[in-house]
């Protein structure tokens, strides 16, 4: 009997049992060790006895052929795994500390906590998408903080993977997940859009900030069956003093259709990490919950929903791409501007869902103590946000997708990729400084973003035609050219 | 070990080489032939001597329904299937068309099955296009592991303890393990008749210590392969099928 190796002291392919941690309705979690090994690890065991329930054995099989191929910050690295022959287990990183269901009894917690708390979830949930999965149980329990901070997002047993077998497809007639956070899509059956975990932390988010659980506390599938037509309350209702921009950011995510909701996780950590640049809409000041009108009509027309075709997840994440553009906006910049806009124009094109950032970096000197103010009193920081909206503006976006950022850094390329990183940026636009003098003195900062981003960068230059802004710079210029088609794109 | 499998390659000269070459630069240690070597395609001789000589060196091969055809003439196929088939006759020697002929309809190793069609009748040709197609396979053979061909589309199947069934398109180049848990029926792509859109040819190699399965699709020289089935005199809609995968 297999679940009689399991005791303290025993040996499994090379990892010593230790203590056991923790026993739940569908596995248990053993601290285990290994020669080599040095970070702290857990054993994962499923409880497979008779008259278990199945749903443990097919949700131990999605993790067992998930988890070791998952990497990055937020989730858990795997060191391991066994089958059903002998003994089915997974061995994995312990992450210290609590999941974020500990903190139930102290909610409603502040905003900007629950901001934070949030952003660092989406971006966890931006790591995954991208890795083709679908976490599919997003809710406290299954969310916990590495000590630098990054969310780790742990239990893959519900979970769809773009790339593999979905085991739990045809095999409950019920969706398997935790009820107050499911997505009403997948009371249809869908497994396949990312966008059902958005809702998931719409519901973590709006439950952290009011105390209140958005659709309640049923469990009855007819009681989840509600939120295919029923909204919940706007936060406002039950607390006043709630912040548009987090109601604004909170509904999105709760839209019943998934086409409503962001686009993707990136975009959602995109506006909880800058509030005040949140386009706010109508969500962000309702008091009601939808007409009985608009909920009847959802409600008799479940059926005449066009059958919606199989999600791509890497496809969705394609066309939602988050495009940083940085503009230096000084003298002569004009004809390079007007290019990078020419390109940036055609890279929107083709994305529909796509997000424009436009970075502009406001040197400061390493001596300077006074810098937000030039001579004429006037705010820089102020006049170069005025200025990208200016160049921004023949795009057209709805001001959703726009955002304009002034960073004040010493390092302008530091700046820039660091504004990449933190905001999950898919693609970087930059220009390459034309002139050799300020090029000759501060290095070029499009070639150090080029290097060194985590991203996709294009690197601009004008076009031969333009008129040449400065005289002097022509030999330069040529040079560059000859090298480089422009655009090219690195 | 390193499994390299093959099906529906239909005399297809160009895809077969194409797939040999990328199995062989994947380590394959072992080739396994699923049926279906001949018809449709323009290059029989070839590719049944290529089949011959692999097995002589320890592949395994199994007999589908057009390499049954040669002998044993079918009264289910259709007209450009039918005219294929009497066009190959006529090109095979004697020994070519004994070899086919000989070939066995299924063949066990180990804990696996390999059939062209499908295990729970294997002499009607049957298709497996859904899971219950895939699940009336599967109740048929106590072994894990059944691969097949015959419908010119990659499908990954599995079958829980508690006999419930999933279905699954194959990602070209993903690994997936097929757990020991559940068993596997696993429907290969054409190498040289696809049908599923996409015109490059499909194998696949297993690794049987880590029990992981990868389909992989080859881009070959389509435009030489249907330029011999319409220089052949073969039916005109063989080549052009070739060229959208259709």
């Amino acid at each position: 009997m297999a679940a009689l190796t399991m005791q303290a002291g025993a040996e499994l392919d090379g990892f010593t049992i230790g203590e056991r941690v923790y026993r739940g309705g569908m596995a248990t979690l053993w601290s285990v060790t290994h020669p080599g090994i040095d970070v702290p690890l857990l054993m994962k065991v499923p409880l497979t006895s008779e008259g278990e329930d199945p749903a443990a054995i097919v949700s131990f099989e999605m993790e067992q052929m998930i988890l070791p191929r998952l990497s990055g910050p937020h989730v858990p690295a795997c060191f391991g795994t066994g089958d059903f022959e002998r003994q089915a287990y997974v061995v994995m990183e312990r992450i210290p500390g609590q999941t974020l269901y500990k903190r139930l009894d102290n909610l409603p917690l502040p905003y900007d906590e629950v901001r934070v708390i949030g952003g660092k979830v989406a971006a966890a949930l931006a790591g995954l998408h991208r890795q083709n999965v679908i976490h599919h149980d997003i809710k406290p329990s299954s969310i916990m903080f590495r000590e630098r901070g990054e969310a780790v997002l742990i239990d893959f047993g519900l979970s769809h993977h773009q790339h593999l077998p979905d085991l739990l497809q045809e095999e409950f007639r019920l969706p398997y997940g935790t009820a107050p956070y499911m997505a009403p899509e997948r009371l249809n059956g869908v497994r396949d859009d990312p966008r059902s975990d958005l809702f998931s932390l719409g519901a973590l988010l709006y439950f952290f900030t009011t105390g209140v659980r958005p659709f309640g506390e049923t469990e009855t599938l007819r009681g989840m069956r509600r939120r295919l037509w029923r909204d919940p309350y706007p936060p406002r209702k039950l607390k006043p003093d709630y912040p548009p921009w987090l109601q604004e950011i909170v509904l999105r995510c709760l839209e019943i259709d998934p086409a409503a909701r962001y686009p993707t996780a990136a975009q959602l950590a995109f506006d909880l990490g800058h509030p005040e640049q949140v386009k706010l809409t109508a969500r962000a000041q309702r008091l009601n919950r939808d007409s009985l009108g608009t909920v009847w009509r959802r409600r008799f027309n479940l059926g005449a929903v066009p059958p919606q075709p199989k999600s791509n997840v890497a496809a969705q994440l394609a066309s939602s791409p988050i495009v940083a553009v940085a503009l230096d906006l000084g003298e002569g910049t004009e004809a390079l501007n007007a290019t990078i806009r020419v390109i940036a124009e055609q890279v929107l094109s083709t994305s529909p869902s796509a997000r424009l950032a436009c970075v502009n970096v406001l040197k400061l000197n390493r001596l300077a103590i006074d810098r937000s103010h030039d001579e004429q009193g006037q705010n820089k920081h102020v006049d170069r946000l005025v200025a990208l909206q200016h160049w921004a503006r023949p795009f057209r976006l709805e001001e959703g997708r726009l955002t304009v950022h002034v960073l004040e850094a010493i390092d302008p390329a530091a700046a820039i990729l660091e504004f990449a990183a933190v905001n999950l940026v898919d693609h970087i636009i930059i220009g390459a400084r034309q002139n050799s003098m300020r090029r000759a003195l501060l290095g070029s900062v499009s070639a150090k973003v080029a290097g060194e981003a985590p991203c996709t960068v294009t690197v601009v230059r004008p076009s031969r035609l333009a008129p040449q802004a400065d005289d002097d710079e022509a030999a330069d210029h040529q040079a560059a050219n000859a090298a480089v088609t422009p655009p090219s794109v690195f | 070990m390193r499994l390299a499998l093959f099906a529906d390659i239909h005399a297809n000269r160009q895809a077969f080489a194409a797939c040999l070459e990328a199995a062989r630069t994947r380590g394959a240690e072992r080739l396994i032939c699923l049926g279906d070597i001949v018809g449709y395609g323009a290059d029989p001789e070839w590719a049944v001597n290529t089949v011959m000589d692999l097995v002589a060196k320890g592949a395994i091969a199994v007999r589908g329904n057009h390499d049954n055809a040669i002998g044993t003439p079918s009264d289910s196929m259709n007209a450009d299937a039918q005219a294929a088939i009497d066009w190959t006759r006529s090109r095979l020697s004697a020994e070519q068309k004994v070899f086919l002929a000989g070939l066995p309809i299924l063949r066990e190793e180990d804990n696996r099955l390999y059939v062209h069609s499908e295990a729970s009748d294997p002499a009607k040709w049957r298709y497996v296009r859904d899971t219950s197609d895939a699940a009336r396979s599967m109740m048929a053979t106590g072994l894990q592991i059944t691969f097949c061909g015959h419908i010119h589309r990659p499908g990954l199947y599995s079958m829980s303890s508690t006999a419930k069934m999933t279905s699954f398109v194959p990602t070209a180049g993903v690994a997936v393990q097929l757990l020991t848990g559940r068993r596997w029926l696993v429907v290969l792509g054409s190498v040289g008749q696809p049908r599923d859109g996409d015109p490059a040819a499909s194998f696949a190699m297993f690794d049987t210590a880590s029990r992981e399965i990868t389909y992989h699709r080859v881009p070959y020289d389509v435009a030489t392969a249907a330029a011999r089935i319409k220089a052949g005199g073969l039916p005109l809609w063989l080549a052009d099928r070739l060229l959208i995968g259709r």
